[in-house]
């Protein structure tokens, strides 16, 4: 992990950046030991389903930006993704009381003579036109694996065009083939806003910038009451809001592997300290995250009152939940840090954990700093969790494993890993919303759909009865973990 | 030279990788970087089917790949989905990275059907074309590498056709397409391979295409190749209907013209056609005072923005048996070849016999969406088009039929838009959308 370079066109991918990993079967403790040890090694899978890419991740924060348009720099094919973060974007929209607006999305459709003679000119011709077209604030290029390796100056156009049209156009490098971990397109999409579109601080505001995706509005009232703001950031935001986020009072991540990188970049680029502590799931990671909160915002005292107030509204209600659901088994299938934090929600809740499959992991984050290491933090409050398995949505091995454990509850965080838990009449729930489980009340919250899930067995006893499963009866009785292996050192690919 | 795009309306290549699970317990097996099948699933699929999405193996090429090649990888995928997953064909697609660096997939694949083993690869590269194109890609290799290694059956068998209609997913309403379809042949004697779908027999149908008697293409142009290279390969005629045939008028037309095609069963066929003319007009005749009568605005005038077989298809029902005006200029969105343009645009001019549109070829949804802006529609307006028209048909003030992908605002089971019963769908689905905007 290096120091934020803001003079690089490009940001590290994470493998080499923070040594993250995608393969790793053991349990969570093993996995914590290994990597603050640094012992820790990446299994490469000889068999692998398709997953995600760089990205993807990289569009889905920059083309919510409500004032910028994108420029996708790809055959068209990379562009499928467009129409699901319009909706998205849209879904946003009539959640915030936005007026309805398209995504306005260009794709520049390289072709076999692009991958021959180039593909900048065309590049230039779709920047300008969707400058003509929009007339927006910033327009944001994404690249692909074909532009990567056909070798396209992206920077130097990127470069050109801004001087030309007098807005920020800024290269966002997300090559798929690039990263095994698709998070580093965050990164990406991030180092390309604190890069060209974030100004030098004038002057310190009330606001606190919060990194998150899209959801709903859990922070207002807790910082209000502390006299700061709430500015949500990237979708949703606007260049000029994005320009000021240097300006800020510190940085809350609503989770690290999304924000780990602007986090980092803003405190050590302009000063604007992070909330480094565990994400505030589960009684002990709330008690310490909003502790570090007044601390940095400097409201130890009120901070306080707040605790002792939200925890005499939940714990009397919490106790209930937990009576109900003593003795529930689950498994989970998440992204990183949100996984972590979710395994200290069901813990807290009282709920047997029997594994989970979480998307990779990152041993450090950019901060360099282990107060903000949610895993660490779940195994010591909670223990350790058997059948840990580091997978990069290998849906295979999930079957596998699902058909092994069979839980109660079948947890996923992510689209295409439910419907495994409901084939095999396994109860599975997906919350879309990371705020929905957020401090003392998301106990609560998830607590309540936990048990409406597990209520409800018609639909999936039906489907388990109707469903063929696509994979071999050998494979369904294999070591779920007989592709992993071949370890290859982190520092070596 | 392709043109950029803004809303995106096809995918790449690769895309046909949608083609491939729409085969019953046929799989994919992809050799690209790792989030091209998750993008394209994302965009034409809804639903996984039986080992698309998440299931699809896939070598998610990264860096070392790239710079050494990525042969041992997809060897060593290939190996893994004959093992995991349980499937009667496997299909390698490669993507851009393998495809830009030069991997010989070929050497790889033939290695395996070597062995025996039931595997084809086809390049698709997504830079290469797009879905529509490549969609004959994978039935060739299929045909070339699969079927002419294990069909056993020899001699044609009479009455035996094989349907090349929809790129599935690409065509949200394939399923049931291709389901109307199927029992409109069978009822005028036929028996008919879909090749696709829940309808289709799966890999036995596909053994069997050599022994046709004939084949049918209904498509403005996506299929034509596969049948000219079966009538190359194996004499197999070909009939082709350009568009696709929906109500009453061109249905009938469809089925009339097979029948002489295959010099099949003049009067039983012609039975079969009265028979579902009379049940077709029997609604259209219960509800004409309502198309005529409902005094609170229908939409007029349409615009579709559709690949061509659709336009087509839809433009000659909503003019001829429904009343609805083209408006000037309509859109094609699928690249059409240069070679296919001049037959579609003479389908716009001699709509009816007495009335005719423009076309342009235009990918670029937002330029048709520019261009629709610019010259407003002064009555009600009907938007055959896709879920990027939702604000457009707001500011327009028109009714919307998602017809096209991305078509997220429906969920598609086996609705269709085919034949008798797919046009009484869309009478249905049209003005549906029309009454539900009245308070």
């Amino acid at each position: 992990m290096g120091k934020v370079n803001i003079n690089s066109a490009e940001v590290t991918v994470r493998e080499l950046r923070l040594g993250s990993i995608t393969g790793f079967a053991g349990t969570a403790a093993e996995l914590v030991g290994c990597s603050n040890s640094g012992g820790l090694k990446d299994s490469s899978r000889s068999f692998s389903q398709c997953m995600g890419c760089s990205s993807g991740n990289a569009f889905c924060q920059l083309s919510m930006i409500q004032d910028a348009a994108m420029v996708n720099h790809a055959p068209v094919g990379c562009a499928g993704d467009f129409f699901g973060y319009n909706f998205v974007y849209r879904v946003g929209q009539m959640e915030r009381e936005l007026p309805p607006v398209i995504g306005r999305y260009f794709n520049t459709n390289l072709d076999e003579m692009d991958t021959v003679f180039g593909g900048s000119r065309k590049l230039e011709a779709t920047i300008k036109l969707a400058y003509e077209r929009v007339k927006p604030a910033a327009i944001f290029v994404t690249t692909s694996c074909a532009s990567g390796i056909i070798g396209d100056d992206v920077e130097a156009v990127t470069n050109k065009l801004t001087a030309e049209l007098g807005i920020p156009v800024v290269s966002c490098f997300c090559e798929g083939f690039k990263s095994k971990i698709w998070t580093s397109g965050f990164d990406s999409a991030y180092h390309s806003i604190v890069r060209k579109i974030v100004k030098p601080p004038e002057q310190k505001s009330n606001r606190v910038n919060i990194i998150n995706f899209w959801g709903s509005d859990v922070f207002s009232r807790l910082l209000n009451r502390l006299g700061y703001e709430a500015d949500y950031i990237v979708p949703f935001s606007t260049v000029a809001q994005l320009e000021r986020i240097s300006e800020a009072a510190a940085t809350i991540q609503i989770c690290p592997t999304l924000g780990t990188y602007l986090g980092a970049a803003l405190e050590q680029v302009y000063g604007v300290p992070e909330i480094k502590a565990p994400v505030a799931y589960g009684l002990a990671g709330t008690d310490a995250w909003m502790r570090e909160l007044g601390r940095v915002l400097g409201r130890e005292q009120e901070i306080e009152e707040i605790i002792a107030e939200e925890k005499a509204a939940v714990l009397p209600k919490l106790a209930e939940y937990k009576a109900k659901l003593a003795g529930v088994t689950c498994y989970l299938t998440a992204g990183s840090a949100h996984g972590h934090a979710l395994i200290a929600l069901l813990r807290e809740l009282g709920i047997e954990v029997q594994g989970a499959a979480i998307f990779h992991h990152d041993p450090v984050y950019d901060n360099g700093d282990p107060a903000s290491d949610m895993l660490e933090h779940t195994v010591k409050t909670y223990g350790d969790v058997p059948n840990y398995n580091v997978c990069n949505k290998q849906a295979y091995e999930l079957a596998n494993i699902l058909n092994r454990v069979q839980p109660d509850l079948m947890i996923a965080r992510h689209g295409g890993m439910t419907h495994w838990g409901a084939k095999l009449g396994i109860p599975t729930l997906l919350i879309g919303d990371e705020h929905f489980s957020w401090g003392y009340q998301g106990l609560l919250n998830y607590a309540e759909r936990i048990l409406e899930t597990l209520d409800n067995r018609e639909f999936v006893t039906n489907l388990a009865k109707h469903s063929i499963i696509p994979y071999t009866k050998w494979w369904m009785e294999q070591d779920p973990y007989t592709f992993l292996g071949g370890h290859v050192h982190v520092q070596t690919y | 030279m392709s043109k950029l795009i803004e809303q995106p309306r096809y995918s790449c290549a690769l895309g046909v990788q949608q083609s491939v699970i729409a085969i019953p317990r046929t799989v994919p097996v992809v050799h690209a970087g790792p989030g091209c099948s998750t993008k394209i699933h994302g965009f034409l699929g809804q639903g996984e089917g039986y080992a698309g999405g998440s299931t699809i193996p896939c070598t998610n090429a990264s860096e070392a790949e790239i710079v050494f090649g990525g042969e041992g990888k997809l060897r060593s995928v290939i190996d893994g989905a004959f093992k995991v997953i349980d499937a009667d064909l496997y299909v390698v697609l490669t993507g851009c990275t393998s495809d830009i660096v030069g991997d010989d997939v070929g050497q790889v694949t033939r290695d395996y059907q070597d062995l025996g083993k039931p595997l084809v690869y086809v390049e698709t590269g997504g830079f290469k074309s797009n879905n529509y194109v490549s969609h004959d890609h994978v039935i060739k290799a299929i045909v070339e590498q699969y079927v002419d290694k294990f069909a056993e059956g020899r001699g044609v068998i009479p009455g035996l056709v094989n349907l090349l209609a929809t790129v599935p997913y690409q065509d949200p309403y394939w399923i049931g397409n291709l389901q109307e379809l199927k029992r409109l042949l069978t009822g005028i004697g036929l028996q008919v391979n879909v090749l696709f779908g829940p309808e289709s027999e799966g890999i036995s149908e596909w053994l069997s295409i050599p022994q046709a008697q004939f084949n049918i293409v209904v498509s403005a142009w996506p299929g034509l190749r596969s049948a000219e290279l079966l009538e190359r390969k194996y004499g197999t005629p070909y009939y082709h209907f350009p568009y696709l045939p929906v109500g009453g008028i061109e249905t009938g037309r469809f089925l009339r013209e097979v029948t002489g095609f295959g010099a099949l069963d003049q009067d039983s066929a012609e039975a079969f056609i009265r028979s579902e003319e009379r049940k077709f007009y029997a609604h259209i005749e219960r509800t004409a005072d309502f198309m005529l009568e409902f005094r609170y605005g229908l939409p007029r005038v349409f615009y579709t923005m559709l690949d061509a077989t659709y336009a087509v298809g839809f433009a000659k029902y909503l003019l001829n048996e429904l009343g609805i005006l083209p408006a000037e200029t309509q859109y094609v969105v699928d690249q059409t070849p240069e070679e296919y343009r001049g037959r579609i645009a003479d389908q716009f001019r001699h709509i009816s016999e007495r009335r005719s549109a423009a076309v342009e070829f235009v990918e670029d949804g937002g330029a048709i969406q520019e261009a629709i802006r610019a010259n407003k529609p002064k009555q009600r307006a009907l938007l055959l088009g896709s879920g990027w028209e939702r604000d457009l048909a707001r500011e327009l003030g028109a009714d919307l039929l998602p017809v096209s992908v991305p078509i997220t605002y429906r969920l598609i089971l086996n609705c269709g838009y085919a034949g008798y019963q797919g046009g009484l769908r869309l009478i249905e689905d049209i003005y549906d959308r029309v009454l539900d905007t009245y308070r």
